[in-house]
């Protein structure tokens, strides 16, 4: 059996906003299907490590996508080569409609998902004209993460802490639209609710200081105490 | 009443004119950050260009003199802003203080530069017959050109609202206004709106340019400097990248500057619209609106 293919190939990255050097040589390969959780505490660049391989930050290193150098391109040129970011404040526009967001999202030559985006998130059919600055936390979301699975020709989604103070229903209702949409596309996640992350990701990459610390399976890191404990500073292992 | 009537829509002609600069002013600092010293310059730029298409088609009437002056100087002014873009402001859009150098040393460059070229005086614009008369309205005579002035505002904000609410551009713009990084990340090439709206701002100071030689009768070097002052102040007291904010914010301070000006001492009406803009620091420190149209 061949090994799966490498979507995105991360290399030495490094990071410096003002003096600090917030990564440090960070590299790894997110394999194309399924969902890989980049994973760590507060503060060790999960988020800087999205927005580095998007252009959103200066950085060195490398970035590839199917093979193809993405380090010199301007943010948008990534994005339309099929990378998607869904940011970890949702980043909505307050001043624009519901469907003037997705609108914005739509790219030219690219077909539009309205039916899956419709199908997964029913409300922002419904809530079309209402001003995205005017809908709840969760709601917001959805128009998030319907901006990233409109186009299909996403390769892969980009998704910063999607459940982050979201209520318990519809933090489920998020985890179902993330299976989907996994079906469709790969996604890189990150996501501190450990147990989100353990119910669905396969592969992930563990960040500290800056550092990757460790690469491997999810139930490799979580079915070990100890790992889990010097990797991501649990008391317990193992939860779901 | 006929007094009243007089200052209310004089100052509702200065403020038309505050507001054709100030959109432009107020939308390129919503989406770029950028604080155009140079506008202007634009400004100043196309009415000189207006003036100098007008005195070479000097052998035709009147009305197309004017409206060919205000054609060149609708199209000298977004071309003028289009290249001030592209050349001086796209390679400093990081650095906020190299902009701000640079539009202040064009600015001065481009007055001292029309100065050399067409001198101190004042320049005399050839206005149709129609437009020197008055006409009367609640038994005041106002002048035409107040009207004119005010008529040409009134279709600048209906085209810019439409552009804003209507057109994919104007998403972007309105977007941009909100979150530049975003949109760039939806994989949209911010750039392109950046020459867009400086070249739309560049235009419509232009159209001012040339409307505010109608409204006076005269061009001269330093009125876009000085027109450029009140202008800031509307785009602050209107709020930064809105144009609805700043459409209400001109009409505010153009006629509280006519009115003060004409019932208090000298200077008094100029010194109410900083004090006005204090005020709205103070209490509303994101100005009238804080939406981005």
């Amino acid at each position: 059996m061949s090994a799966p293919a490498t979507l995105l190939a991360v290399r030495d990255l490094n990071v410096y906003l003002a003096e600090s050097h917030i990564l440090q040589g960070v590299s790894f390969d997110v394999v194309a299907g399924g969902i890989t959780g980049l994973l760590g505490r507060n503060g060790v660049g999960k988020t800087t490590t999205l927005r580095g391989i998007l252009g959103l930050v200066p950085r060195t290193g490398s970035v590839t996508l199917e093979g193809a150098e993405t380090t010199k391109l301007p943010t948008h040129e990534i994005v339309r080569r099929g990378v998607a970011y869904v940011p970890e404040d949702r980043d909505v526009f307050a001043g624009l409609t519901v469907e003037e967001n997705l609108r914005l999202a739509e790219r030219a030559g690219a077909p539009h998902r309205y039916d899956l985006v419709y199908e997964l998130f029913p409300e922002l059919q419904q809530r079309a004209a209402q001003k995205a600055g005017t809908l709840s936390g969760g709601q917001q979301q959805m128009v998030a993460l319907a901006r990233a699975l409109l186009n299909g020709d996403n390769r892969i989604l980009l998704i910063d802490e999607p459940t982050k103070g979201l209520a318990p229903l519809v933090v489920r209702h998020v985890v179902d639209a993330l299976r989907r949409a996994a079906e469709i596309a790969t996604i890189l996640l990150v996501e501190q609710n450990l147990s989100v992350a353990h119910s669905l990701v396969r592969n992930v990459i563990v960040l500290d200081q800056g550092r990757v610390s460790f690469t491997g399976e999810v139930d490799h890191l979580m079915g070990d105490p100890a790992l889990a404990r010097r990797h991501l500073g649990l008391a317990t292992a193992g939860s779901h | 009443m006929t007094t009243i009537a007089l200052l209310l829509i004089t100052g509702l002609g200065l403020g038309a004119l505050y507001f054709l600069i100030a959109a432009g002013l107020s939308l390129i600092w919503g989406l770029m950050r950028v604080l155009n010293f140079a506008h202007g310059a634009f400004f100043t730029v196309a009415a000189y260009a207006g003036w100098s298409a007008s005195g070479l088609a000097g052998g035709a009437s009147p009305e197309v003199q004017w409206l060919l002056a205000l054609a060149v100087a609708v199209l000298a002014g977004g071309a003028f802003a289009t290249l001030t873009e592209v050349l001086l402001i796209r390679p400093l859009y990081t650095r906020h203080v190299g902009q701000v150098l640079v539009t202040v040393g064009l600015a001065l460059a481009t007055i001292s530069l029309v100065q050399g070229g067409f001198g101190s005086d004042p320049k005399r614009l050839a206005l149709p017959a129609w437009m020197t008369g008055t006409i009367a309205i609640a038994g005041a005579n106002i002048p035409t050109t107040r009207l004119v002035v005010i008529a040409f505002a009134l279709a600048v904000f209906a085209l810019l609202i439409f552009f804003l609410r209507r057109t994919r551009f104007g998403l972007i713009v309105r977007a941009g206004v909100e979150n530049r990084a975003m949109v760039q990340a939806l994989g949209i090439d911010v750039q392109r709106a950046f020459t867009l709206v400086f070249a739309i701002g560049g235009a419509a100071a232009g159209l001012a340019g040339m409307l505010a030689g109608t409204y006076y009768g005269t061009i001269d070097p330093g009125r876009g400097t000085s027109m450029l002052i009140f202008a800031f102040i509307v785009v602050i007291i209107g709020g930064l990248g809105s144009v609805t904010g700043s459409a209400v914010a001109a009409i505010v301070v153009g006629v509280l500057q006519q009115f003060l000006n004409f019932y208090g001492a000298a200077g008094v009406g100029d010194f109410s619209v900083v004090l006005l803009l204090a005020v709205v620091l103070l209490v509303r420190p994101g100005g009238f609106s804080g939406s981005s149209t």
